[in-house]
Order: C-alpha cells, then structure tokens, then sequence
C-alpha cells in the first residue's frame, strides 16, 4: 500500500472521534437538558423518594453541567451503560447479547438488497427511456413508499400463512430446536462452523421473511441511484474510447463502467445505512427478532430509559462504524478522493 | 421580483446555474402546463386532493364513528355494512383510516413545517453571517445527522415523554439538519452577487436582504424538498406509533392501527393492518410522486 493510502486511511479513522464526541454530547444533552427529570428517567417511574434522591446523588445532579458530563464519559469508557429495569441486567451485557441477532439481520438484508437493486439499476440505466426504464421508477418509488412494518406483515400473511413456505414470525429458529453454540452469536455461521445442517437450514428460513422485508427498504433507493449512476457513468469519455477501441459491450459495462458507476452508489449507501438501522426496529417487532432493537423498543412502552440511551448510542457508533467502512473504500477504490480533504 | 432579474445578472455560472433551473418560460402557468405533462406527479397530486378531502370531511363521511365498539361485529371481513371490515373491538376501519388521515397529515405537516421554519432561520443565518455562527449551527447539525434518523427520534420521545406533541417535536427535529443545510447552501451562494451589494447599498437592513431578495430564490428546490419530507415524515410518525410511542388507543392513526391488527395476520385477518398500513403507502406514494415531479421541472440537471 502506497505511503499516501496509508496515511489516508489513519486520518479518516481519527476523523471518527469528533463526531463520536459530537453523539455523546447530544445523547447526554438529551437525558439532562430536556424537561424530564433525569433522575426519574433513571429509576423509573415507580421509584421511592430514596431510590430517587439515590438517583440523583449518583447522577450528580447538584453539580455543574460539564462535570456532570464528564462522569458520564468516564462511565461509558469503562462500559457502564447503566441499568435495565425491565430485565434487571447491565444495559451493556444485554446489548451485547442481543446484537449479534441485529448484525446479522441488517447484513442479510444489506446483502439481499445490494444483490437485487444493483443489477436492477445497471438494468434500468443500459435500457434508458424504454418501458422497462420507467417501470423500474415506479416500482422504485413505490418501494420508498412502502411502510417496513406493513410490508414485514404482508410477507407473514402471503408466505406464512397462505403459502406455509415459511416458519411463523417468532424469531430466530424454532424453540424446539433451539439455537447453535454461540461462537460469534450469528445463528447462520455458528450453525455453518458446527456443521449442523439442521440448524443452519432453519435459521436461514426463519432469517428469510424479516432479511426480505428490511431489503425492500434499502432496494429502492439503491436501484434508483444505481442507474443515475450508471447514466452518467456511461456517457463518459472513457467509455466512448473503450468502445470506439473496439471492446466488446460487455466488457464495457462491466470494466469500464460499472466501477465508475459504483462510487455515488458507496455515497449514497451511507443514507441507506440509516434507513437500515432505523427500519431494524421496526421489522424485530413484527417478526419477534431478539435483538437490540427489540429490546430498546420494548424498554420504551414500559418507560425504561437506560436501555434506550445504550441503544442510540451502540446504533450511532455502529452507523459511525458503518460510514467510515464506506469512505475507507470509497477512498481506496478512488485515489482522487485521498487529496481532496483528508 | 427584483431577485429573479438579478438572479439572471449574475456571473457567467450563476446564468446557466440560472438559466437550467428557471426554464425559458417563467410563471405559474408555465409552471403548471409542465406540471400536466408530467403524469407521474399529476397522479400524485390527484391522491393527495383525494387524501386531503377525505381528512377535511372525515367526520362527515365516515360511515360510522371511529370509536364505536361494537361487541357483536368483531372482526368481520370487509363487506357491505363494513366496506374495510371490523376490527377486535367492532370499530369500522375505514372511518378509522379516514380519521387516522388527519392526525397523520396533522403530526408530518406541524413537523415539516416547524423543521422548515427552524432549520431555514438556522441556516440562511449561518450562511449569511458566516464566522462563528456558522460554525457552531454546522457543527450542532453534523451531531444530530449522526444518528440513524429514526432512531434519534425514538430517543427523544424517551427523553420527552410519550405523547404525539412529542412526536411532533422529535420528527421536527430529526427534519431540521436538511433545511439548515439547504438553506445555508442556498445564502452561501447568493450572498456574494451583486444585487446583495445593490440592496445593502439601498439601505436595506440584514433582515430585509435576507427575507426579501435571498429567500424568495430559494422557492423551488425548498418546495421540492418539502414535499418529499412531507412523505418521510409521515412514515416516521407512523413508525414511532407502531412501536407503541405518542398515540394511545384507542385513538386512530394509522401505525397504531397495523400495530392493534398485527397479531391478526397470522390467523388469517389480514383486513385489520392491511388497509391501514395500504392508507399509509399510498399517501407517501403521494408525496413522492409530486416531489419527483417537481423535481424534474424544477431541477431538470438532476438525472
């Protein structure tokens, strides 16, 4: 790797803190600058007087602002999220629980729409301005319309219980069966590691529906800014050189074209990241997915508000995580963008 | 419309930049002809005029009340008494849905346009004043788009408290970060033009410059953006209800109401989400379609 790419990817990964700084920032502001009362926010609704003044001691609440901001980041960098009230566990241990089951659901479903919306929009942009053009936009805009929990129901109602292809919506494999040793909490590859068939067969079925579901989220705007992308992408010079040396069209496509056409694609695919992470909570609902979105939304009804702020916070360094990933390879894959701002 | 002519007495950019978004023929009837030839977005507009009738006259047309139970009609397939069926408790959907259409319009349009008139402040401030202001208004955004937008939003109704004025404000200012950026853009690249030295040298006042010459030449792609949002913002709000935030029952809305229906679906009632949930796609489909269509009159570059 060139001296250049090296230093380019060591300044990005630095660039991550600030807006790490920045999201601890509004996330305390949120818990103490609000009307609520934070101490209330902490212990529930239900607390006594003591556990209430408890709370608040424990808060700091009498002291200034800043100080008190600065407990709380000295608690979160030693893994202390707080409490959950409602499952009487570390908020910390029981996200890391429950995110695995998360992960691998945004990542099937990340693959399943990447797979489809891509070749879908490279379809789109060689077939410009035919039927089969316009179809796809509105079939695309459609797919943006689409609520994810209504769409995470209709796929219920249509595979599970018209067609019975599909186990019923109550997470991640059949209790019966029960899940795989935990090597790395993902059901598909604890199942592959153990070699068990039976196991990897069943979570991938019951993976199917919800994967689906958030996928049909993330298609729409991929395929749409695919084919703007492929568009441009094609009335390119260096396309029209390759073309008039001869290359086979294919060739074109594929070579020329496609990796040009795939860098707005990595720009864009940080927005559809948030819409993932935001459509994650909605479809473990429908389909009873244990993960962290679940938990979060759960702990919400019932006015837990630990769990709560654990949960934005994993979700906006997972996203942090997640747009850093995209601009490392952006930056790799297109050494131009290394030297324009570092 | 001073700024429109002095849009066009710009550099040689500002002209074409001008001369692509401002199509040869100005005017609301220019405008509207090439609206009617855009069917996608004039399909759009005809749901919206049927969505907002139906919100206007909701409690004239609903066949029955939204929140009359009936004990003995639980659950009854769409049909003639019921043109969308019953719900557990008895409740017509379809007067449900029809009133679920004004609290869903209501929450996305107080939102968008709480988030228009802040984030349009903030940033036509921050782009016109630069320096510090600037500054500091970017910064406070780039935090907020940190975050996966919804779930910010579920973070401040946490915070807030769970009522639908909550939702309100979280989805107002999940919304904010757009406008402010849009509009900051917008000043950033009018400020240094010649008609902002003009009016200053008239003796026109910051304020004046800012809302009489700058701000009416950022109409257009604000109106697209505005409508778009209008979509999102009502899936959002429709989002937050699913998972049990803002609106109790047994008031109708439309998240609440596929969230009551879900458990049906696996027995096989599917009519108690469904048309809730089909309400809901087609009034975003609305938003979407219009916003597109603008888009493409107004700001014919984009592919």
């Amino acid at each position: 790797m060139h001296l250049r790419t090296g230093w380019f990817l060591l300044r990005r990964l630095l660039s991550v803190l600030p807006g790490l700084l920045g999201v601890t920032l509004v996330i305390f502001l949120l818990t103490r600058v609000l009307p609520a009362d934070p101490a209330v926010l902490v212990a529930g609704d239900q607390a006594s007087k003591a556990d209430l003044a408890r709370a608040r001691a424990e808060l700091g609440l009498d002291r200034g602002l800043p100080e008190q901001y600065l407990h709380y980041m000295v608690r979160l960098l030693h893994g202390d999220l707080g409490m959950s009230l409602s499952t009487g566990h570390p908020v910390a241990q029981d996200l890391a629980q429950r995110l695995p089951a998360t992960l691998e659901l945004t990542l099937a479903a990340l693959a399943l729409a990447v797979a489809a919306a891509v070749p879908m929009g490279v379809l789109a942009a060689v077939r410009r301005n035919t039927v089969w053009d316009h179809v796809s936009r509105v079939v695309s805009i459609a797919g943006v319309s689409l609520p994810v929990f209504w769409t995470g129901l209709l796929l219920i109602l249509v595979f599970y219980y018209a067609l019975g292809w599909f186990p019923p919506p109550m997470g991640r494999i059949s209790s019966l069966v029960g899940g795989p040793e935990r090597i790395t909490g993902f059901y598909t590859l604890d199942s592959l590691l153990a070699r068990d068939g039976e196991r990897l067969l069943l979570s991938l079925h019951a993976l199917a529906l919800p994967a689906l579901a958030l996928a049909l989220v993330a298609m729409a705007p991929l395929a749409r800014i695919t084919r703007a992308a492929m568009v441009e992408a094609l009335a390119a010079d260096c396309v029209r050189a390759a073309r008039a040396a001869g290359l086979p069209r294919r060739t074109v496509l594929w070579a020329v074209a496609f990796r040009n056409g795939l860098i707005p694609v990595l720009t864009t695919a940080g927005m559809v990241f948030s819409f993932l992470l935001g459509g994650n909570v909605l479809v473990e609902k429908v389909f009873a997915w244990p993960g962290v979105g679940s938990y979060a939304a759960e702990a919400l009804v019932v006015n837990d508000f630990a769990p709560v702020q654990g949960f934005v916070l994993a979700m906006a360094i997972l996203y942090a995580v997640l747009n850093l990933a995209i601009d490392l390879l952006y930056g790799v894959i297109d050494p131009r963008a290394q030297t324009v701002h570092g | 419309m001073d700024g429109r002519v002095a849009y066009a007495a710009g550099g040689p950019a500002e002209a074409i930049a001008g001369a692509a978004a401002w199509p040869a023929e100005h005017g609301l009837r220019a405008g509207l002809r090439r609206l009617a030839r855009n069917r996608l977005s004039l399909f759009g507009l005809a749901i919206l005029a049927i969505y907002a009738a139906g919100a206007l006259l909701a409690p004239w047309i609903s066949p029955h009340p939204p929140l009359a139970t009936d004990a003995g009609a639980t659950l009854r397939a769409p049909g003639l008494a019921h043109l969308l069926g019953t719900d557990q408790f008895g409740r017509d959907i379809l007067s449900r849905v029809l009133h679920a259409a004004r609290l869903d319009l209501f929450i996305a349009l107080t939102a968008v346009g709480a988030a228009v008139l802040l984030g349009g402040v903030l940033g036509s401030l921050a782009g016109y004043l630069g320096g510090w202001v600037d500054t500091l208004v970017m910064r406070a955004m780039d935090a907020l788009m940190a975050f996966p937008l919804f779930i910010l939003a579920m973070g401040i109704v946490a915070a807030l408290g769970n009522s639908v004025a909550n939702i309100i404000y979280a989805t107002a200012a999940i919304n904010t970060p757009f406008y402010t950026r849009m509009l900051r853009a917008e000043m950033r690249v009018k400020r240094p033009q010649e008609f902002v030295d003009a009016a200053r040298c008239s003796g026109n006042s910051t304020t004046r410059i800012i809302v009489y010459h700058l701000l009416p030449n950022c109409i257009s792609p604000l109106v697209v953006q505005v409508t778009l949002n209008l979509g999102w913002a009502i899936l959002n709000a429709a989002g937050l209800s699913f998972i049990g935030l803002g609106v109790r029952p047994p008031d109708a809305e439309w998240g609440i109401m596929v969230s009551e229906g879900a458990r049906f679906m696996v027995s096989g009632e599917w009519w108690v989400s469904f048309f809730p949930g089909l309400a809901l796609m087609l009034a975003v489909l609305g938003f979407n379609l219009l916003g597109d269509g603008l888009r493409d009159i107004l700001d014919p570059r984009r592919p």
